[in-house]
């Protein structure tokens, strides 16, 4: 069982409604981000990166993005793959909270546009539960979120260093990257939906009842899809 | 063993926001064309991109960089509605201006330039940052794009009142919204995975 559209189930676009037709005249974007997030979140190929990876990443930078229906329905999703995980990564997105972008640019005229911020460190009370490839991936998950700008060599040799392979980074890189477009995606259109206050009404009443069932169940196939994959590739 | 990521220690890249052509030097090995399966290829969508080692180092996730690129053409090229191509292009320079992708805000400033055949705007867009004052439209346009590139988003109904009092209709609003939400995605990526290196005349 497949979520039709995460957009428009975290925006509360209704079929039929005026900015579901509006979505519509894009028709790839809208079915390609679509198909961006089932290779990201129930791909054939799980490779390098498990479901449980990519769910804790991805309900990390939902609760850094601070969208509240992206952060309900990653937090919910991994709440079912592994609730302790989900407990862990909660308290470690609290502390890594803050407001991007920021960071530095090569010395020079922009210098005057340096912007500090926080370079994250998951607590050490974390760092165990989390694991090592988690802990890392965590934070640079956090420097792409908010300060992607300070990315250099040394931030990828630390996840080679905590056993991430190049084409692991690559999905790591991509599942950050997609996330920040859309939660983008979903706040931008949740604000024009409510900018119109009738058809407010009716996505606020919409999303509500929709967010928990669909986190379940991308959950549920998320799960179906790793012990298919289990199957094929004995360890 | 882990792996070590590359470095480029006798490059030096660009120090400031230009729209001169710049190169791109990957930090992890991209994909050899030799190891191309049919799965990298539909990934690559454009065969010409087996030339590009930004592209080539996406191809080692086939399915995302497919999906990505197939988004990004339709959110920028199809315009059989909604915004003029040079309007969605200034979304994505100025969103990069904000993150800080030097390499993305190059191309697609000359993308904007190309399309508008304001190349002065443009360069104070670049020079300036977001608050450059460009005209109604394309001011409007760049602070809407700088406030959905933070985080969290502070993107609301102060920008889109900005945009229709600046002749934008929802179609073109959604159009802004999405070429300011995949140049989020795509800074991302160039800015963690490589470097921008100037090309020499």
């Amino acid at each position: 069982m497949a979520i039709a559209d995460v957009i428009d189930l975290l925006a509360g676009i209704r079929p039929g409604s005026r900015l579901d037709r509006i979505r519509r005249e894009r028709p790839d974007a809208r079915a390609q981000s679509q198909e961006s997030w089932r290779a990201l979140f129930e791909p054939v190929h799980f490779g390098p990166v498990s479901v449980t990876e990519r769910f804790a990443v991805a309900a990390f930078v939902a609760a850094l993005g601070g969208e509240p229906a992206a952060r309900l329905f990653y937090a919910g999703t991994l709440e079912r793959l592994d609730p302790d995980l989900a407990r862990t990564v909660a308290i470690v997105a609290e502390a890594g909270a803050t407001t991007g972008p920021y960071g530095g640019y090569p010395q020079g005229p922009l210098s005057v546009e340096d912007r500090d911020g926080p370079s994250f460190a998951v607590p050490s009370p974390h760092r165990a539960a989390l694991g090592r490839r988690l802990t890392a991936a965590f934070e640079h998950a956090h420097l792409l979120v908010f300060h992607p700008r300070d990315a250099a060599p040394a931030s990828l040799q630390k996840l080679l260093d905590a056993g991430w392979t190049t084409p692991g980074i690559v999905t790591l890189s991509q599942l950050v990257a997609f996330l920040s477009f859309q939660i983008r995606v979903v706040a931008g259109l949740s604000a024009l939906l409510a900018a119109d206050a009738t058809l407010a009404a009716d996505a606020a009443l919409a999303a509500d009842a929709a967010l928990a069932a669909d986190a379940a169940l991308a959950a549920d196939a998320a799960l179906a899809a790793d012990a298919a994959r289990t199957v094929e590739e004995p360890a | 063993m882990p792996g070590t990521a590359l470095t480029h220690p006798d490059y030096r890249g660009p120090n400031a926001f230009v729209r001169a052509e710049l190169g791109w030097l990957p930090w992890l090995e991209p994909l050899a064309e030799a190891d191309l399966t049919d799965r990298h290829r539909a990934g690559l969508v454009d065969p010409s991109r087996a030339k590009s080692p930004y592209f080539m180092l996406l191809a080692h996730d086939p399915d995302v960089l497919g999906a990505r690129t197939r988004t990004d053409k339709d959110i920028f090229y199809n315009t059989s509605s909604g915004l003029p191509r040079a309007d969605r292009e200034i979304a994505a320079t100025a969103t990069s201006r904000v993150n800080g992708c030097i390499y993305c805000a190059s191309v697609h400033a000359r993308f904007a330039t190309t399309h508008s055949k304001r190349g002065v705007d443009v360069d104070r867009l670049l020079d300036e940052g977001v608050g450059a004052d460009l005209d109604p439209r394309w001011n409007a346009i760049a602070t809407a794009a700088a406030a959905l590139a933070r985080t969290p988003s502070a993107f609301g109904a102060t920008d889109i009142a900005a945009l229709r009092q600046a002749g934008l209709d929802d179609t073109e609003i959604v159009d802004t919204i999405l070429g300011s939400a995949f140049f989020n995605w795509a800074n991302r990526l160039m800015l963690s995975l490589g470097e921008p290196v100037a090309v020499d005349a």
